[in-house]
């Protein structure tokens, strides 16, 4: 076992990309989840993600060509579970799951062609000068797009659900439908939206995995992120910035078995790859005790009776 | 002579089955309070829904002031000048005062702004609210400010409103009244929508009375006696329910200082709870919803148990008992919400009278259920207590509200309950209906049952009480005898200082 084989900064730093997936999946599904519909299909969405954009970003040379296809590939795999629970008004936990098994089977049909393939790489953005500052700059400045505009996402999805109008009708929506809609708001259509935005951050997320974390295309690759974006949420008790902290915790546990298995500590590797599931769930867990917030319509089919 | 603000002239609105109004025409005035009267199902909801945007219907026309009015969503009748106050608030209770106003406000403040109007019309008004609660904390009567402050924010001209009064206590339905006269004044008028005909006898200038979607007649609520009114509600001549002069008899259930805690964040625990109940006399328990009517009703029935010591029936200890033990001993309980608590709504009628019926009626056979034996009782207490149904294999779903109360209080009445523990036994039923629910739980009594009543209706419980006791906050005051009782003293039995006072105008 040799520790000192870690480099503290890189692996600090490698915080951020094991994060990012998760962020994009887990603010995407808290939106959804506000607007009180519970879309079980985060991990279908992120795989289709991830080979849409990959096979774009291989096909034209840009990633950021991958990252908006990824985009609409989650987004048009969400409008199916739009479909069937906003239209159909079907179970949406039975959709969910059906819309992540069906996610996982289309994707590896799609990737078919793509196993063994290196995408292009991303560029890191450019922060001049900055990027030099000892520790902070490799740590902080140092990654590409992607990573900020993430953390810009979630910081906008909290500021957008805690002092605008939109947001506030977003929450009133989740909390009690029948009154949302006896106050003329076409809960629906809100709803809709809310879940083509949540299969967006989803593929977004997954296009991350296969674009810049792993990189290449392999058959469920996306390996239970989704899932843990879904319990994130909840033991986030629906607050966008305690989903970013539990995010960097999965981030950083993830970072850490991968470096305590380079170091050949002598856990079984078993041990060390299952650890940040579980602890993150346990803190999540401590965490949200004291109170749970979930909206108030979470899960409920919504038909306009007369 | 001026138009009237809103007139609507052969409204006709039809659902797969059922005409809910047929050619309704109606008159509103400037300043006016009219009311509207019907039974359930009489097509209230459907008009008022109708002129507030949420329906379309499908002939007749609406004029305001004289011009065509079609509103083809409540926001576009919010900006014509139609308010409306729900009679199951369409408030969202994990947000604040000034969050929910603003949701159905089209040009909505800055929230600080918005607090400061929200005190500034709450004081002229005479209705206090504080901005910043949070609703899922505040009481009916707060609840109601909430959505009417909603209402006055945007200087309607009608404002109507829905069955306002049933949550409310006495005093909180004077300063309720208070208000409704100064916006009448002022010249607002008011779509009051109602059965508690008294109530519409102080307040209401005009009254329009629907029975099966039609307009069947229209009164000055002033010159015309409650008797009348309800007649022509109806239809049909009504049946004063009737008691015999009743004595009563040993003591058969007995609670010692019975303490619960809250089940959740919004419920309310029992504190101290001591009473005497004898075979043959009902004991009416009043108050306003959410002062522990629930728990209590929990507490009796077996739902939640509670420690030993606490409730003793017939000289047994059974507050560690279930509600099969209990059952089966002879304390029935029929709580207050019919979907989903007294009735399971996507099982059959026979499965829901097997549900609480097989401890006491002898339905199950060493853990075999017996079906045959279950439909006929489910045939019979629909027989005796005319529930109206295709066949005892309805979902409950598919009933009335009024039907499956009735099918759901006839239940529990045939298995001959000892003591008998019921919560607004006639909430949402017609007329009707409601007088036969009586009558039952009169018989009841009078062959030598023990009756608990919890309900917020004040006239059913002093027709039919002989001892009356309000819970205010989880407690019960000591009960009295019902005969004689005024509405000064009820009120301050419920209320204790529950909001009573009115804001300085």
């Amino acid at each position: 076992m040799d520790l000192s084989a870690i480099n503290p900064i890189l692996f600090i730093a490698g915080f951020f990309v094991a994060a990012t997936p998760l962020i994009f999946a887990a603010i995407g599904e808290l939106v959804v989840e506000r607007t009180g519909v519970l879309n079980l299909g985060v991990e279908g969405m992120m795989i289709i993600g991830a080979i849409c954009g990959f096979a774009t970003a291989v096909e034209t040379g840009s990633p950021l060509l991958g990252f908006a296809a990824a985009a609409v590939g989650g987004a048009a795999l969400s409008l199916l579970f739009a479909f069937l629970t906003q239209v159909m008004l079907a179970n949406q936990v039975a959709s969910g799951l059906a819309l992540t098994l069906f996610g996982l089977g289309f994707s590896a049909l799609l990737g078919q062609s793509y196993v063994g393939i290196k995408p292009p790489r991303m560029g890191d953005v450019n922060f001049g000068p900055l990027a030099d500052i000892p520790v902070l700059g490799p740590i902080l400045l140092s990654h590409d797009i992607i990573v900020y505009f993430g953390l810009a996402l979630v910081v906008a999805v909290w500021a957008v659900l805690k002092y605008t109008r939109i947001g506030l009708t977003l929450r009133a929506v989740g909390e009690n439908h029948d009154a949302a809609h006896a106050l003329g708001f076409k809960v629906k259509r809100i709803r809709t939206l809310a879940i083509m935005f949540g299969g967006a951050c989803a593929g977004m997320g997954g296009a991350y995995i296969s674009l810049i974390r792993v990189p290449q295309w392999t058959e469920g690759m996306t390996a239970g992120i989704g899932w843990i974006a879904l319990a994130l949420v909840v033991f986030a008790s629906w607050r966008p910035l305690r989903v970013l902290a539990g995010a960097y915790l999965f981030g950083g546990l993830v970072q850490l078995q991968l470096n305590l298995q380079g170091a050949g500590v002598a856990i079984p590797v078993e041990y060390l790859a299952m650890s940040p599931y579980v602890i993150t769930i346990i803190v999540l867990v401590f965490l949200s005790r004291s109170r749970s917030a979930a909206p108030g319509s979470l899960g409920r089919i919504f038909h306009a009776s007369s | 002579m001026t138009p009237p603000l809103l007139s609507l002239s052969a409204l006709t609105k039809a659902y797969p089955g059922v005409v809910a109004n047929d050619s309704v025409s109606l008159e509103i005035s400037a300043g006016q309070v009219h009311a509207l009267l019907g039974e359930n199902g009489a097509g209230k909801s459907t008009l008022v829904k109708m002129i507030y945007g949420l329906v379309k219907p499908d002939t007749g026309t609406m004029q305001m002031n004289g011009a065509p009015f079609t509103p083809s969503e409540p926001r576009a009748a919010r900006a014509a000048g139609v308010g409306m106050v729900f009679q199951h608030f369409s408030l969202f209770d994990a947000m604040t005062v000034a969050e929910n106003i603003a949701l159905g406000m089209e040009h909505a403040p800055k929230l600080s702004a918005l607090s400061a109007q929200i005190t500034k019309v709450s004081e002229a008004y005479g209705l206090p609210l504080s901005p910043d609660r949070i609703v899922g904390d505040l009481s009916a009567g707060e609840r109601q400010r909430v959505e009417i402050i909603r209402c006055l924010l945007q200087e309607p001209k009608l404002l109507i409103m829905d069955e306002p009064t049933s949550v409310l206590t006495p005093q909180e339905v004077g300063i309720l009244f208070k208000t409704l006269r100064k916006l009448s004044a002022e010249g607002t008028a008011i779509l009051y929508i109602s059965h508690k005909l008294e109530e519409i006898r102080t307040l209401c200038d005009h009254a329009t009375i629907l029975r099966l979607g039609k307009v069947v007649g229209e009164c000055t609520p002033r010159d015309t006696t409650a008797r009348e009114m309800a007649e022509m509600m109806v239809g049909k001549l009504l049946q004063t329910p009737t008691r015999a002069g009743q004595t009563a008899g040993d003591t058969v259930l007995t609670l010692t200082n019975l303490t619960a805690p809250a089940p959740n964040a919004f419920g309310m625990a029992l504190k101290d709870i001591s009473l005497e109940l004898r075979s043959g006399e009902i004991l009416g328990i009043g108050g306003v919803a959410g002062n522990g009517q629930d728990e209590l009703l929990a507490a009796l029935s077996g739902e939640r148990p509670v420690a030993r010591g606490m409730i003793s029936y017939k000289g047994t200890d059974i507050g560690p008992h279930g509600p099969t033990l209990r059952r089966k001993a002879g304390l029935l309980a029929a709580p207050e919400e019919r979907m989903g608590h007294a009735a399971a709504p996507d099982m059959s009628l026979t499965e829901n009278a097997m549900l609480t019926g097989a401890a006491r009626m002898g339905l199950d056979k060493s853990g075999f259920l017996d079906w045959p034996a279950a439909r006929t009782f489910a045939e019979a207490v629909i027989a005796k207590f005319d529930v109206r149904t295709p066949s005892a294999a309805s979902a409950a779903r598919s009933l009335s509200g009024g039907n499956l109360q009735k099918f759901v209080i006839g239940r529990e009445v045939m298995q001959a309950p000892e003591v008998f523990v019921v919560n607004q036994p006639t909430w949402g039923v017609d007329a009707s209906a409601a007088a036969d629910i009586r009558q039952a739980l009169l018989d009841l009594a009078k062959n030598g049952a023990a009756l608990i009543v919890i309900s917020q209706d004040l006239d059913e419980l002093m027709e039919i009480s002989d001892r009356f006791a309000a819970l205010n906050e989880g407690r019960l005051t000591p009960p009295r005898p019902a005969q004689g009782i005024t509405v000064e003293e009820i009120g301050l039995m419920m209320g204790g200082a529950h909001d009573m006072e009115v804001a300085h105008v």
